[in-house]
């Protein structure tokens, strides 16, 4: 049994969901568990980045955007619209497919800088909306998110959503995983290595494109509305702006695009790092530039490819 | 004998140059075909447009009775036309299995929903893939080498896992663009023996290639091309001798290694 787990290739999500398990009675206090529930929101989001990244090898810079349509919808339902969550954050899932199909149809064309310009400019785009149409969002102050009520109980504690952004991550890895071992796993990669080479063996090279990004704006939208369930408030910066995109690439980046535990592992690095590092105050952030250097200058291929290379050779 | 393309009065420029011009083929099925040139005869070019990376300036191809000049590479291989590249073109993040299984895409019908979900149909479709893919592998000789990460293979076995991969997508007609190009005297009677094969599996050929000993041996007919104009075409035989072709492109050196073949 043991040894058909550590072979499967779901070991990533029995591990994540060990981890999950028992962090609880590891971590001190709440404060913690809130921390570790920022980070499977950001792993879910880099996770499904990944797809787009890692999988495909194609670039967005304007992720969060997609966060910010997943947040968003969960408070503007339930307080403008009279719409309950659960419903609400459906609505953004499929709001924010509907706007990565409608943009990706154009922009997937285009290769490297040019697509990263493009996707950037699909991030700031929804970020401007979300902070001007303040008698909706609240603008740049953003706005609360009411909180979810479930067969009339309200769902509360910090202990609650820690279990539920943790059996989201799982779920969204198991689907990663299924989706690199399928056929259609198999045209993204192929894709990555060499478009020509894949349009001859008859993969419908855009199609493919436009449904992993697609893929990957649903996953954004998921962990953005958790974002909202969690934090009680939003803003448009603290969802969908410009540095929480480039945050999720980097979290993929330093993490790993090959694996797909390196999008939690680049997610916790920046999540807790900066909290961990707040004892030197003035210096945080330099302390955080140069660790990210360093790992990218150690361990080119991302934390995690990188060090279960190291420990294969060691094993073997 | 019927006709399985037909490229009709092929022409394309790049910044004024004519690239090819004129060039008219018919290609019957089951046979061997070489493309042969110097440098710059616009070979590949006119590869380029029959497999549908190019659109021609003037003229058509048509590939069983059907005008499909301008489609995109992705819809000819649904009719059955799959290539490979003169530079290696191998998915080098995937294992050597993996990369003949993508060539299997046109033929694996499950939805991409279904490979979310990880539904069973997918597993028995991942299982019928891996084995024709093993299939495809063993007949180019590099079964062996399966689970080996394509980035590690040796140049001639990359030759042949494009080879492999491509009669995964199971082709009509396979074109390859100078299949033992870089390759020694081992590994090019080894291409030369799998294309044999290919052609005896009922796979029309067509190919560009540099290599007079191969080309001679294993050819039906040969077309010579030169500054992208079609100087000949016929058996290997007929090319030999012709004067223009010694002229143009064998030389004495050329002429005496057709003969040796």
């Amino acid at each position: 049994m043991l040894n058909r787990m550590l072979r499967s290739r779901y070991l990533p999500a029995f591990l994540m969901l060990a981890a999950m398990l028992a962090l609880p009675y590891v971590l001190p206090s709440t404060y913690y568990l809130r921390v570790a529930s920022m980070v499977f929101v950001f792993a879910l989001a880099a996770m499904g980045l990944n797809l787009l990244l890692g999988l495909a090898g194609q670039v967005s810079l304007g992720h969060a955007g997609f966060m910010g349509v997943g947040a968003y919808a969960v408070a503007i339902g339930p307080t403008h619209l009279g719409v309950p969550a659960i419903p609400s954050a459906l609505a953004g899932v499929a709001l924010s497919c509907l706007l990565a199909y409608l943009m990706g149809r154009p922009i997937l064309k285009l290769k490297g800088y040019y697509l990263a310009v493009a996707t950037l400019g699909c991030g700031l785009l929804i970020s401007m909306v979300l902070t001007n149409e303040a008698q909706w969002t609240g603008g740049p102050d953003g706005m609360g998110v009411p909180r979810l009520v479930l067969f009339d109980a309200p769902v509360r504690g910090v202990q609650t959503w820690y279990y539920v952004c943790g059996v989201a991550l799982v779920i969204g890895m198991v689907l990663a995983i299924n989706l690199t071992f399928s056929p259609t796993g198999r045209a993204l990669r192929a894709i990555r290595d060499s478009e020509v080479a894949a349009r001859v063996v008859g993969i419908d090279v855009a199609r493919q494109k436009l449904f992993v990004f697609v893929l990957s704006a649903a996953y954004a939208a998921v962990a953005g509305s958790l974002l909202a369930f969690v934090n009680g408030h939003i803003t448009p910066d603290s969802t969908s702006g410009f540095l929480r995109s480039i945050e999720l690439i980097t979290m993929v980046v330093l993490g790993g695009t090959g694996a797909v535990l390196g999008p939690v592992a680049g997610a916790a690095i920046l999540v807790i790092l900066p909290q961990a590092l707040t004892v030197f105050h003035d210096y945080e952030h330099m302390i955080l530039g140069l660790v990210m250097m360093a790992c990218m200058i150690a361990l080119r291929q991302g934390l995690v490819p990188a060090l279960t290379a190291r420990f294969r050779e060691r094993t073997a | 004998m019927s006709i399985l393309l037909r490229a009709e009065d092929i022409s394309i420029s790049f910044g004024g140059i004519k690239a090819v011009s004129g060039v008219s083929l018919a290609v019957e099925r089951g046979e061997i075909l070489s493309i042969i040139g110097p440098n710059g005869a616009g070979k590949t070019t006119f590869f380029n447009i029959i497999s549908g990376l190019y659109l021609p300036s003037q003229g058509r191809v048509m590939l069983k009775d059907e005008d499909v000049t301008g489609r995109p590479p992705e819809m000819l291989a649904r009719r059955g036309l799959c290539r490979t590249f003169q530079n290696l073109q191998v998915f080098f993040g995937m294992s050597a299995l993996e990369n003949v299984m993508a060539g299997r895409h046109r033929h694996e019908r499950t939805s991409a929903l279904s490979h979310i979900l990880g539904l069973r149909c997918v597993g028995r479709e991942n299982a019928r893939s891996a084995a024709e893919a093993r299939e495809k592998l063993d007949f180019v000789g590099l079964a062996d080498l399966a689970e080996r990460s394509a980035g590690g293979l040796s140049y001639g076995a990359l030759k042949r896992l494009e080879i492999a991969r491509a009669l995964a997508s199971e082709p009509e007609l396979l074109l390859l663009d100078e299949p033992a190009a870089g390759c020694n005297g081992t590994e090019t009677a080894q291409i030369s023996e799998i294309i044999r094969k290919i052609a005896g599996a009922g796979i029309t050929v067509v190919l560009v290639e540099h290599d007079m000993k191969l080309v001679m041996r294993i050819s039906d007919r040969i077309l010579v091309l030169e500054q992208g104009r079609s100087l000949c075409l016929g058996p290997p035989s007929v090319v030999r001798g012709d004067s223009r072709v010694q002229a143009a492109y064998l030389g004495q050196h050329g002429t005496r290694e057709a003969h040796v073949a």
